[in-house]
Protein backbone atom coordinates (compact mmCIF):
# COMPACT_ATOMS: atom_id res chain seq x y z
CA UNK A 1 0.00 0.00 0.00
CA UNK A 2 0.87 3.63 -0.69
CA UNK A 3 -0.08 5.02 2.56
CA UNK A 4 3.04 4.01 3.99
CA UNK A 5 4.57 5.90 7.56
CA UNK A 6 5.05 9.77 7.37
CA UNK A 7 5.84 12.42 9.78
CA UNK A 8 4.04 15.75 10.49
CA UNK A 9 6.29 17.48 13.06
CA UNK A 10 6.89 15.09 15.72
CA UNK A 11 3.86 13.36 14.76
CA UNK A 12 3.67 9.71 12.51
CA UNK A 13 0.71 8.66 10.79
CA UNK A 14 0.14 5.93 7.82
CA UNK A 15 -3.46 7.33 6.82
CA UNK A 16 -2.90 10.59 5.06
CA UNK A 17 -6.67 11.43 5.26
CA UNK A 18 -7.13 14.01 8.15
CA UNK A 19 -11.29 14.46 9.17
CA UNK A 20 -13.39 17.07 10.54
CA UNK A 21 -16.06 16.33 13.08
CA UNK A 22 -18.50 18.80 12.22
CA UNK A 23 -22.02 19.07 10.79
CA UNK A 24 -22.65 15.24 11.15
CA UNK A 25 -26.36 13.96 11.80
CA UNK A 26 -25.63 12.88 14.71
CA UNK A 27 -22.80 11.86 16.57
CA UNK A 28 -23.50 8.34 16.18
CA UNK A 29 -23.24 9.37 12.43
CA UNK A 30 -19.82 10.94 13.06
CA UNK A 31 -17.78 8.01 14.72
CA UNK A 32 -19.19 5.75 11.88
CA UNK A 33 -17.89 7.75 9.52
CA UNK A 34 -14.52 8.71 10.65
CA UNK A 35 -14.23 4.67 11.27
CA UNK A 36 -14.99 4.03 7.64
CA UNK A 37 -12.71 6.87 6.83
CA UNK A 38 -9.50 5.37 8.26
CA UNK A 39 -8.58 7.91 9.99
CA UNK A 40 -5.97 9.12 12.70
CA UNK A 41 -6.66 12.35 13.08
CA UNK A 42 -9.55 14.25 13.82
CA UNK A 43 -9.89 18.04 14.25
CA UNK A 44 -12.69 19.93 16.76
CA UNK A 45 -13.23 23.27 17.08
CA UNK A 46 -13.15 25.22 20.46
CA UNK A 47 -16.17 26.80 21.86
CA UNK A 48 -17.96 28.32 25.45
CA UNK A 49 -19.58 25.85 26.53
CA UNK A 50 -23.05 25.02 26.68
CA UNK A 51 -25.08 25.07 30.07
CA UNK A 52 -27.31 22.70 30.93
CA UNK A 53 -31.05 24.78 30.77
CA UNK A 54 -33.24 25.32 34.05
CA UNK A 55 -34.34 21.97 35.07
CA UNK A 56 -32.94 20.41 31.70
CA UNK A 57 -30.05 18.09 30.86
CA UNK A 58 -26.60 19.36 29.26
CA UNK A 59 -26.37 18.29 25.85
CA UNK A 60 -23.57 15.75 24.98
CA UNK A 61 -20.33 16.60 24.39
CA UNK A 62 -18.21 15.31 21.51
CA UNK A 63 -15.97 14.41 24.03
CA UNK A 64 -18.22 11.48 25.11
CA UNK A 65 -18.14 10.01 21.72
CA UNK A 66 -14.19 10.27 20.80
CA UNK A 67 -12.20 7.50 21.26
CA UNK A 68 -9.26 9.05 22.57
CA UNK A 69 -7.05 6.31 22.65
CA UNK A 70 -7.71 5.97 18.61
CA UNK A 71 -7.59 9.20 17.52
CA UNK A 72 -4.84 11.85 17.63
CA UNK A 73 -7.14 15.04 17.72
CA UNK A 74 -6.13 18.29 15.76
CA UNK A 75 -7.95 21.46 17.65
CA UNK A 76 -8.41 24.07 15.31
CA UNK A 77 -8.83 27.80 15.48
CA UNK A 78 -11.96 27.97 13.26
CA UNK A 79 -14.07 30.79 13.51
CA UNK A 80 -11.29 33.28 14.89
CA UNK A 81 -10.91 36.37 12.67
CA UNK A 82 -8.14 37.94 14.43
CA UNK A 83 -4.80 36.27 15.27
CA UNK A 84 -5.27 37.13 18.84
CA UNK A 85 -8.36 35.13 18.91
CA UNK A 86 -6.83 32.27 17.27
CA UNK A 87 -3.58 32.27 20.08
CA UNK A 88 -6.42 32.34 22.79
CA UNK A 89 -8.14 29.21 20.85
CA UNK A 90 -5.02 27.52 20.24
CA UNK A 91 -3.43 27.49 24.00
CA UNK A 92 -7.33 26.72 25.57
CA UNK A 93 -7.12 23.70 23.17
CA UNK A 94 -3.68 22.67 24.56
CA UNK A 95 -4.97 22.94 27.81
CA UNK A 96 -8.02 20.61 27.32
CA UNK A 97 -6.03 18.22 25.42
CA UNK A 98 -3.16 18.14 28.01
CA UNK A 99 -5.61 17.34 30.45
CA UNK A 100 -7.50 14.55 28.31
CA UNK A 101 -3.97 13.12 27.96
CA UNK A 102 -4.31 13.16 23.97
CA UNK A 103 -1.50 13.70 21.62
CA UNK A 104 -2.94 16.30 20.09
CA UNK A 105 -1.99 18.88 22.62
CA UNK A 106 1.45 19.53 20.90
CA UNK A 107 -0.54 20.84 17.72
CA UNK A 108 -2.79 23.19 16.46
CA UNK A 109 -4.52 24.01 13.02
CA UNK A 110 -4.38 27.86 13.10
CA UNK A 111 -7.19 29.43 11.26
CA UNK A 112 -7.46 33.15 10.87
CA UNK A 113 -10.65 33.90 8.78
CA UNK A 114 -11.33 37.40 6.92
CA UNK A 115 -14.25 37.18 5.74
CA UNK A 116 -17.71 35.36 6.62
CA UNK A 117 -19.00 34.98 3.36
CA UNK A 118 -15.79 33.44 1.90
CA UNK A 119 -14.32 32.25 4.59
CA UNK A 120 -11.03 33.03 2.94
CA UNK A 121 -8.19 33.07 5.51
CA UNK A 122 -6.31 36.33 6.44
CA UNK A 123 -3.15 35.43 5.84
CA UNK A 124 -1.40 38.28 7.41
CA UNK A 125 -3.57 37.44 10.90
CA UNK A 126 -2.63 33.67 9.89
CA UNK A 127 0.98 34.65 9.68
CA UNK A 128 1.10 36.57 12.81
CA UNK A 129 -0.70 33.47 14.99
CA UNK A 130 1.90 31.16 13.78
CA UNK A 131 4.96 32.81 15.01
CA UNK A 132 3.21 33.95 18.32
CA UNK A 133 2.19 29.99 18.58
CA UNK A 134 5.24 28.76 17.61
CA UNK A 135 7.32 30.90 19.92
CA UNK A 136 4.65 29.24 22.40
CA UNK A 137 5.61 25.83 21.49
CA UNK A 138 3.31 24.48 19.78
CA UNK A 139 3.79 22.55 16.26
CA UNK A 140 1.40 24.85 13.77
CA UNK A 141 -0.33 23.91 10.63
CA UNK A 142 -1.00 26.85 9.10
CA UNK A 143 -4.39 27.05 7.48
CA UNK A 144 -3.91 29.46 4.24
CA UNK A 145 -4.59 30.38 1.00
CA UNK A 146 -3.21 28.67 -2.36
CA UNK A 147 -0.58 30.86 -2.66
CA UNK A 148 2.95 30.01 -2.67
CA UNK A 149 4.39 33.05 -1.61
CA UNK A 150 2.30 32.98 1.35
CA UNK A 151 2.76 29.49 1.99
CA UNK A 152 6.54 30.29 1.64
CA UNK A 153 5.96 32.80 4.85
CA UNK A 154 4.62 30.61 6.75
CA UNK A 155 7.24 28.07 6.73
CA UNK A 156 9.70 30.27 6.94
CA UNK A 157 7.37 31.40 10.54
CA UNK A 158 8.06 28.27 11.53
CA UNK A 159 4.73 26.39 10.72
CA UNK A 160 5.54 22.34 10.96
CA UNK A 161 3.02 22.08 8.09
CA UNK A 162 1.44 24.13 5.52
CA UNK A 163 -2.29 23.93 4.62
CA UNK A 164 -3.62 25.40 1.28
CA UNK A 165 -7.02 25.11 0.88
CA UNK A 166 -8.67 23.70 -2.02
CA UNK A 167 -11.43 25.93 -2.58
CA UNK A 168 -13.49 27.65 0.26
CA UNK A 169 -14.35 25.81 3.20
CA UNK A 170 -17.95 23.68 2.66
CA UNK A 171 -18.04 24.96 -0.73
CA UNK A 172 -17.35 21.63 -2.44
CA UNK A 173 -15.78 23.37 -5.11
CA UNK A 174 -12.58 20.82 -5.22
CA UNK A 175 -9.11 21.73 -5.99
CA UNK A 176 -9.69 25.34 -8.23
CA UNK A 177 -6.28 25.97 -8.80
CA UNK A 178 -3.97 22.90 -9.17
CA UNK A 179 -1.33 25.02 -10.41
CA UNK A 180 -1.02 26.93 -7.48
CA UNK A 181 -0.92 23.95 -5.33
CA UNK A 182 1.52 22.28 -6.94
CA UNK A 183 3.74 25.54 -6.56
CA UNK A 184 2.95 25.73 -2.83
CA UNK A 185 4.49 22.35 -3.14
CA UNK A 186 7.28 22.93 -5.01
CA UNK A 187 8.01 25.80 -2.93
CA UNK A 188 7.61 24.11 0.31
CA UNK A 189 9.60 21.11 -0.55
CA UNK A 190 12.29 22.50 -2.16
CA UNK A 191 15.48 21.02 -0.38
CA UNK A 192 12.98 19.64 2.19
CA UNK A 193 11.05 17.11 0.28
CA UNK A 194 9.65 15.59 3.50
CA UNK A 195 8.15 18.67 4.62
CA UNK A 196 4.18 17.85 5.18
CA UNK A 197 1.90 19.81 3.11
CA UNK A 198 -1.90 19.00 3.66
CA UNK A 199 -4.63 20.27 1.25
CA UNK A 200 -7.37 21.84 3.19
CA UNK A 201 -10.95 22.55 2.21
CA UNK A 202 -13.23 22.71 -0.24
CA UNK A 203 -12.98 18.91 -1.24
CA UNK A 204 -16.48 18.10 -2.26
CA UNK A 205 -15.98 14.29 -3.72
CA UNK A 206 -13.83 11.82 -4.17
CA UNK A 207 -12.05 12.40 -7.27
CA UNK A 208 -10.90 16.35 -5.47
CA UNK A 209 -8.81 13.87 -2.98
CA UNK A 210 -7.32 12.49 -5.80
CA UNK A 211 -6.59 15.01 -7.33
CA UNK A 212 -4.90 16.96 -4.53
CA UNK A 213 -2.58 14.04 -3.86
CA UNK A 214 -1.62 13.22 -8.02
CA UNK A 215 0.08 16.48 -7.30
CA UNK A 216 1.84 15.56 -4.40
CA UNK A 217 0.13 16.97 -1.63
CA UNK A 218 1.18 14.69 1.71
CA UNK A 219 -2.40 14.38 2.84
CA UNK A 220 -5.92 15.92 2.46
CA UNK A 221 -8.24 17.58 5.56
CA UNK A 222 -12.04 17.65 4.46
CA UNK A 223 -14.92 17.38 6.61
CA UNK A 224 -18.25 18.47 5.07
CA UNK A 225 -17.66 16.35 1.85
CA UNK A 226 -18.24 13.37 4.09
CA UNK A 227 -20.39 14.80 6.53
CA UNK A 228 -22.79 16.38 4.10
CA UNK A 229 -22.84 13.63 1.47
CA UNK A 230 -26.25 11.64 1.61
CA UNK A 231 -24.22 8.28 2.85
CA UNK A 232 -21.27 9.76 4.39
CA UNK A 233 -20.17 5.83 5.58
CA UNK A 234 -19.98 5.28 1.94
CA UNK A 235 -18.72 8.94 1.36
CA UNK A 236 -15.88 8.07 4.10
CA UNK A 237 -14.61 4.69 2.09
CA UNK A 238 -14.27 6.64 -1.41
CA UNK A 239 -12.67 9.34 0.15
CA UNK A 240 -10.13 6.84 1.31
CA UNK A 241 -10.01 5.23 -1.71
CA UNK A 242 -9.72 8.00 -3.49
CA UNK A 243 -6.58 9.01 -0.91
CA UNK A 244 -4.94 5.58 -2.12
CA UNK A 245 -5.07 5.88 -5.60
CA UNK A 246 -4.14 9.72 -5.83
CA UNK A 247 -1.53 8.68 -3.80
CA UNK A 248 -0.18 5.30 -5.81
CA UNK A 249 -0.47 7.73 -8.60
CA UNK A 250 2.17 10.16 -7.90
CA UNK A 251 4.34 7.84 -6.44
CA UNK A 252 3.78 5.88 -10.09
CA UNK A 253 4.87 9.49 -12.02
CA UNK A 254 1.93 10.39 -14.64
CA UNK A 255 2.78 10.36 -18.74
CA UNK A 256 3.17 13.89 -20.04
CA UNK A 257 0.25 15.47 -21.71
CA UNK A 258 0.26 15.35 -25.27
CA UNK A 259 -1.19 17.09 -28.03
CA UNK A 260 -2.13 14.20 -30.34
CA UNK A 261 -2.63 10.82 -29.75
CA UNK A 262 -0.14 8.11 -29.47
CA UNK A 263 -1.45 4.31 -30.10
CA UNK A 264 -1.44 1.84 -27.86
CA UNK A 265 -1.47 -1.44 -29.97
CA UNK A 266 1.14 -1.55 -32.87
CA UNK A 267 0.79 0.57 -35.59
CA UNK A 268 1.95 -2.53 -38.32
CA UNK A 269 0.09 -5.22 -39.12
CA UNK A 270 -3.37 -4.00 -39.66
CA UNK A 271 -5.91 -5.40 -41.85
CA UNK A 272 -6.86 -3.01 -43.81
CA UNK A 273 -9.91 -2.42 -46.70
CA UNK A 274 -9.87 0.30 -48.75
CA UNK A 275 -11.25 3.09 -46.27
CA UNK A 276 -8.39 5.17 -45.54
CA UNK A 277 -7.85 7.86 -42.61
CA UNK A 278 -7.97 11.69 -43.32
CA UNK B 1 -20.34 39.90 43.04
CA UNK B 2 -20.98 40.37 39.21
CA UNK B 3 -19.41 38.67 36.85
CA UNK B 4 -19.41 37.81 33.27
CA UNK B 5 -19.39 33.97 32.22
CA UNK B 6 -19.25 33.53 28.54
CA UNK B 7 -20.90 36.84 27.41
CA UNK B 8 -23.56 36.64 30.12
CA UNK B 9 -23.77 38.70 33.12
CA UNK B 10 -24.38 36.53 36.56
CA UNK B 11 -24.31 36.99 39.81
CA UNK B 12 -22.07 34.42 42.08
CA UNK B 13 -21.44 34.30 45.87
CA UNK B 14 -18.48 35.84 47.12
CA UNK B 15 -14.87 34.71 47.34
CA UNK B 16 -15.90 31.36 45.38
CA UNK B 17 -12.91 29.95 43.20
CA UNK B 18 -13.02 28.56 39.58
CA UNK B 19 -12.80 24.78 40.81
CA UNK B 20 -16.27 25.56 42.83
CA UNK B 21 -17.64 27.88 39.99
CA UNK B 22 -16.85 24.91 37.74
CA UNK B 23 -18.97 22.45 39.98
CA UNK B 24 -21.73 24.73 40.65
CA UNK B 25 -22.63 24.91 36.88
CA UNK B 26 -22.34 21.20 37.17
CA UNK B 27 -19.00 21.34 34.42
CA UNK B 28 -16.42 18.24 34.66
CA UNK B 29 -13.11 20.26 34.71
CA UNK B 30 -11.57 18.04 32.57
CA UNK B 31 -13.88 18.80 29.87
CA UNK B 32 -13.37 22.58 30.01
CA UNK B 33 -10.72 25.26 29.65
CA UNK B 34 -11.01 28.48 31.60
CA UNK B 35 -9.92 32.10 30.88
CA UNK B 36 -10.28 34.51 33.49
CA UNK B 37 -9.84 38.40 31.83
CA UNK B 38 -8.39 36.64 28.66
CA UNK B 39 -5.93 34.71 30.38
CA UNK B 40 -5.49 30.69 30.65
CA UNK B 41 -6.16 29.61 33.77
CA UNK B 42 -4.35 26.48 34.12
CA UNK B 43 -6.47 23.37 35.44
CA UNK B 44 -3.92 22.63 37.98
CA UNK B 45 -4.49 25.98 39.78
CA UNK B 46 -8.54 26.23 39.39
CA UNK B 47 -9.09 25.44 43.08
CA UNK B 48 -6.84 27.95 44.13
CA UNK B 49 -8.05 30.58 41.15
CA UNK B 50 -10.39 32.99 42.84
CA UNK B 51 -13.30 34.24 41.02
CA UNK B 52 -13.47 38.21 41.26
CA UNK B 53 -16.06 40.79 41.22
CA UNK B 54 -15.98 42.35 37.31
CA UNK B 55 -14.20 39.10 36.07
CA UNK B 56 -14.69 38.13 32.31
CA UNK B 57 -14.89 34.66 32.75
CA UNK B 58 -14.49 32.34 29.55
CA UNK B 59 -15.40 28.62 29.99
CA UNK B 60 -14.98 26.54 26.44
CA UNK B 61 -15.43 22.79 26.11
CA UNK B 62 -14.86 21.23 22.07
CA UNK B 63 -17.42 20.84 19.93
CA UNK B 64 -17.56 19.11 15.93
CA UNK B 65 -15.91 21.47 14.07
CA UNK B 66 -13.39 21.27 10.46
Amino acid sequence: MASNRYRVGSFEFTSRLFVGTGKYADFQAMKDALAASGCQVVTVAVRRDVMAPEGGTKPDNILEHLDLTRYTVLPNTAGCFSAKDAVRSAKLSRELLEGLDNPGAKWVKVEVLADKKTLLPDVVGTLEATRELVDAGLEVLAYTNDDPIAAKQLKDAGATSVMPLGSPIGSGQGILNPANISLCLEYLKEDDPDYPVIVDAGVGTASDVTVAMEIGADGVLLNTGIAGAREPVQMARAMAHALEAGRLAYLSGRIPRKRYASASSPTDGVIASAARPL
Amino acid sequence: MQVTINGKNQTLTDGITVAELLAQLDLQPIRVAVEVNEDLVPRKTFAETPVRDGDQIEIVTFVGGG
